[in-house]
């Protein structure tokens, strides 16, 4: 990992914290664990005046400390990574308090500022992990600390450091605990500057006692009561407001901008066009938007769209890159051999992130120097990004996270920071822009389309015997990383997203990888002559993904990928288990071998007291209300959580409206960091399931999107009745945490499709389920 | 030049009064509470009570509240002494991300404050033009229940 170095614009950062680091050096002494090794072991309890000469004649000295405790036994931690809502801030306070061995009202967390904290990629990359993130950074920087402390205990107290024992921001003698000394008196007016230990040893969640518990978020009473500050709510001096003029229609370029149409209008400072970009700035929010309304723009006709009926069948015939996931080689042979062979089709649409707020950023571009204040998951990606389009070295750009709403992958959050930064760039003042409701919704990157075609073989005992999955999935740009154009905002500014290149055929494995659950559970996963990595036993298994170009951007949301094929995986599973009238989950539990994703299966079941017997329920009518339930799992990607849920589920047969009365999740996502945060994040995570399987879609006519507020984008609000939801988590102190944010939402569609055909025999394939869906459905399995 | 009584404070402000009242309340007073959410008056982040009634201030031209009594998130209690709504609302950890809280708490009190006897029912009915993302729902209907039954019992 390439380390920033300590700007001025680091400073400064810091003097606003709070948590200015030369004061460390200066002032009254600090421990701080960071990655400089160089020097480190010669800085160790040098004198602040010493400490503060070598800082001063060091260029070299970088900025990447992960934990600073002060002399006054405040901790200051830094981190790489974002509270999104998910909790992120809360669970990383009680992490450094834990492993520190401090109270949790000590630690402060600052978080994702460039120049400021560790550059950790994106908050939640590498499929959302939630409290593991920072076992190799954060947790073990704060251990380091810790043992520091202990040894220099060991020395003041004249014991071996093996007999003592830390707690509370202070060391004992763990034999008589009138024996201790705290931290700020061992630290005194010292500076320590200590190399992160790879090798420190992390606090056993069987010792954890700040983690592990379910302590109310620290942020939630400035919420509640509006005094926390979001981006959208920032205002600094001599801002002014910025709005863009987004194209009519999809590939539409710029062919002119009447200046003089909004000449009369108050407050405007300057019309930007850049490419196929236009922008106004005016004195006042209301005053840009009404600019950006009242401009007159000439735009080109765009690109025709393919048509949304027929989309599906679209993808099918498109250039593809093209990967195998897994071939035993032998599906072909097993399919002809087998006793029975069933296939089906299952279909999945491009859905939005749709955050509640629209997206918003404040830049401040002059005099050689940025600043960009934005709700990015990735505040070094965003400066790389930001850089290529102000033509600026990255150095001269500092990011700082501030909250936003919550964005559940990539809303617009990186695209409204391009639009700040060339405006203000423009206009040499600061410029903050929050994004309409329209430009939010008809340009963000949405979640991939995917149809998926699946097909196994049954031998005569019912059992599966081969699998064959091939997919097609469609994408374009995503998040920015060094690359504007992978955003509307940065693509109309004349910047490419990554290309897309076709590759057929696909190159073979080198090892197993599900590809975010392509691959399902049920396959054994063997891929040449290493251990099989599947989670099930169905050893003649193909997995061929398509990948094509889709006519929208597209971004990892919530659950990405995952959650489209396992609606596939599970919805057809249940189909198998129907056809051999076995009981759902026992017929889960038959084709799988591991543990961890057996356990939560039968948890889920044993929670919702599943009857065992085939689905549909028999002597349900044919009309009117009827009840079902519906079951589905998985083992999410490789090692990131396994969950199951059992779904309780009323259908209308009479108008197709789905009620989803009740939930029962089991989750397995290692040790509980946090129980009532990862509760809130299954519960959550589970509605927003409900709200994509039921209602949402992004839809499009001939040339342009037609989805693009809560009317023609539809959102469960609360006033729908929600299910009882019922949570149980599997502690598993001595395995590694894993994600959880994206557990339960995986499943969702798979378990309502199931339940709605126990209920009424009828199976649906493609989401959304709305009532004309399911309504349409049922008619055609009654004629 | 418009007056305004917002949380208790008396203000006279040059603005246009066609400008909605959001961008007086958040640009003018630098008020955090209401949120631009969609502009449309579609998804509630926006809400500020306004004599008593919870209304969506991006649809609301300022000059139409000239002198009336103006309530937002900011103005109910504070993180030392939270309002009761805002208390049930922390006790029952009923957030994610929390962009969308000026509409749940504020059209869940105006609510209440005309219809204490409300039922779960008749709650949720009063909720039905409120969103929130993060689908926080059970948590924030929990919290509501839980002030509403205090409000009854106080």
């Amino acid at each position: 990992m390439k380390t920033p170095t300590m700007t001025s614009d680091a400073i400064a950062a810091l003097a606003r914290e709070g948590v200015s680091r030369r004061a460390f050096l200066k002032g009254s002494g600090a421990l701080i664990v960071g990655f400089s090794v160089a020097g480190a072991a010669g800085r160790l309890g040098l004198t602040p005046e010493e400490a503060f000469a070598q800082a001063a004649a060091d260029p070299n000295i970088q900025l990447d400390s992960w934990i600073a405790i002060q002399a006054d036994g405040t901790v200051t931690a830094y981190s790489g990574k974002c509270e999104l809502g998910q909790g992120q801030f809360m669970v990383q306070s009680q992490l450094v308090a834990e492993e520190l061995c401090v109270p949790l009202d000590r630690v402060r967390l600052t978080q994702c500022v460039t120049g400021v904290t560790p550059n950790q990629g994106t908050t939640s990359g590498a499929g959302s992990h939630f409290a593991n993130f920072n076992r190799a950074g954060l947790a073990l920087a704060a251990a380091t600390a810790r043992q520091t402390l202990v040894g220099l205990a060991s020395t003041s107290l004249g014991v071996p450091a093996a007999d003592l024992t830390a707690r509370d921001g202070a060391v004992f003698v763990t034999s008589d605990t009138s024996r201790s000394v705290s931290y700020a008196e061992l630290i005194g007016g010292r500076t320590f500057q200590v190399p992160l230990d790879k090798a420190a040893v992390r606090r056993h969640p069987r010792e954890w006692a700040v983690l592990g518990k379910p302590i109310g978020r620290v942020d939630l009473p400035d919420m509640v009561t509006a005094r926390l500050q979001y981006v959208h709510n920032l205002r600094v001096p001599g801002m002014l407001h910025g709005r863009p003029v987004r194209p009519p229609s999809v590939g539409a370029t710029l062919v002119s901008v009447d200046e003089s149409s909004i000449k009369d209008l108050p407050g405007i400072v300057k019309v930007v066009t850049r490419k196929n970009y236009v922008g106004v700035v005016a004195q006042k929010p209301w005053q840009a938007i009404q600019a950006a309304e009242k401009l007159r723009v000439n735009w080109s006709a765009g690109s025709p769209l393919p048509s949304q009926a027929a989309y599906y069948d679209h993808m099918r015939t498109q250039p593809s890159r093209d990967t195998i996931v897994v071939d035993s080689g032998d599906v072909p042979e097993k399919l002809a051999a087998a006793a029975t062979t069933m296939r089906a089709t299952y279909r999945y649409p491009f859905q939005m992130h749709g955050s509640i707020g629209s997206s918003c950023a404040v830049a401040d571009v002059q005099n050689g120097k940025a600043t960009i204040w934005a709700a990015s998951q990735n505040v070094y990606g965003l400066r790389g990004a930001s850089a290529t389009l102000l033509g600026v070295p990255p150095e001269t750009i500092q990011v700082i996270f501030t909250r936003g709403s919550g964005c559940y992958g990539i809303n617009g959050a990186d695209a409204v920071a391009f639009d700040a930064a060339l405006l203000s760039q423009e206009v040499g003042q600061p410029v903050r822009v929050q994004l309409s409701r329209k430009d939010e919704m008809a340009w963000e990157n949405y979640g991939l389309a995917f149809v998926i075609d699946q097909q196994i073989g049954l031998d005569a005992q019912g059992n599966i015997v081969a699998w064959d999955y091939e997919g097609w999935s469609a994408s374009r740009g995503g998040r920015p990383g060094n690359r504007p154009g992978n955003v509307a905002s940065g693509f109309h500014m004349g910047f490419e997203p990554a290309p897309f290149q076709p590759r057929t055929p696909s190159p073979a494995p080198t090892e197993f990888l599900t590809d975010n659950n392509a691959a399902p559970a049920y396959m054994v996963g063997r891929v040449g002559s290493h251990e099989p990595g599947g989670a099930g036993l169905v050893a003649s298994e193909r997995v061929l993904s398509h990948r094509i170009e889709s006519p929208f951007f597209n971004g990892p949301l919530r659950a990405p990928e995952q959650l489209q094929n396992t609606f596939a995986h599970e919805s057809f599973m249940d189909e198998v288990a129907a056809r051999v009238k076995a009981d759902p989950v026992a017929y889960r539990l038959r084709h799988l071998r591991d543990p961890r994703l057996m356990g939560v299966v039968s948890a889920a079941a044993k929670g919702f007291g599943w009857d065992a017997r085939p689905s549909p329920r028999p002597g349900n009518r044919q009309r009117g209300v009827v009840n079902g339930r519906g079951f589905a799992c998985v083992a999410r990607d490789e090692g990131n959580g396994w969950v199951a849920m059992a779904a309780d589920v009323d259908v209308n047969q009479d108008n197709g409206q789905v009620v989803v009365k009740r939930l029962v999740i089991a989750c397995d996502a290692g040790p509980v960091s946090n129980p009532d945060g990862i509760r809130n994040q299954l519960e959550g995570a589970a509605l927003h399931g409900i709200s994509r399987t039921l209602t949402e879609e992004v839809t499009w006519d001939s040339n342009k999107v037609t989805a693009f507020d809560w009317r023609t984008y539809r959102t469960l609000s609360l006033g729908t009745t929600m299910p009882k939801v019922e949570t149980i988590l599997m502690d598993k102190p001595d395995e590694q945490a894993t994600g959880a944010g994206e557990m339960s939402i995986t499943i969702v569609a798979a378990a309502l499709g199931n339940a709605i055909f126990d209920a009424t025999g009828v199976r649906l394939r493609q989401v959304p389920f709305t009532p004309e869906r399911v309504r349409a459905e049922l008619l055609a399995s009654s004629d | 030049m418009i007056p305004l009584k917002v949380n208790g404070t008396a203000h006279t402000l040059d603005v246009e009064p066609q400008t909605p009242l959001l961008y007086v309340l958040s640009d003018d007073l630098g008020l955090n509470g209401p949120k631009f959410g969609c502009g449309l008056a579609q998804c509630g982040s926006c809400t500020v009570i306004v004599n008593g009634r919870a209304i969506r201030s991006c649809s609301v031209p300022v000059g139409s509240v000239a002198n009336a009594e103006i309530t937002t998130l900011d103005g109910l209690g504070t993180p030392e002494n939270p309002h009761p709504i805002q208390k049930a609302f922390i006790d029952e950890q009923a957030a994610q991300c929390g962009f969308c809280l000026s509409g749940v708490v504020l059209t869940a009190k105006a609510f209440l404050d005309q219809n204490p006897r409300a039922n779960e029912e008749q709650i949720r009915q009063a909720m039905s033009g409120v969103l929130c993302r993060c689908f926080t729902h059970t948590r924030m209907l929990r919290a509501i229940g839980r002030y509403a039954a205090e409000r009854r019992n106080a």
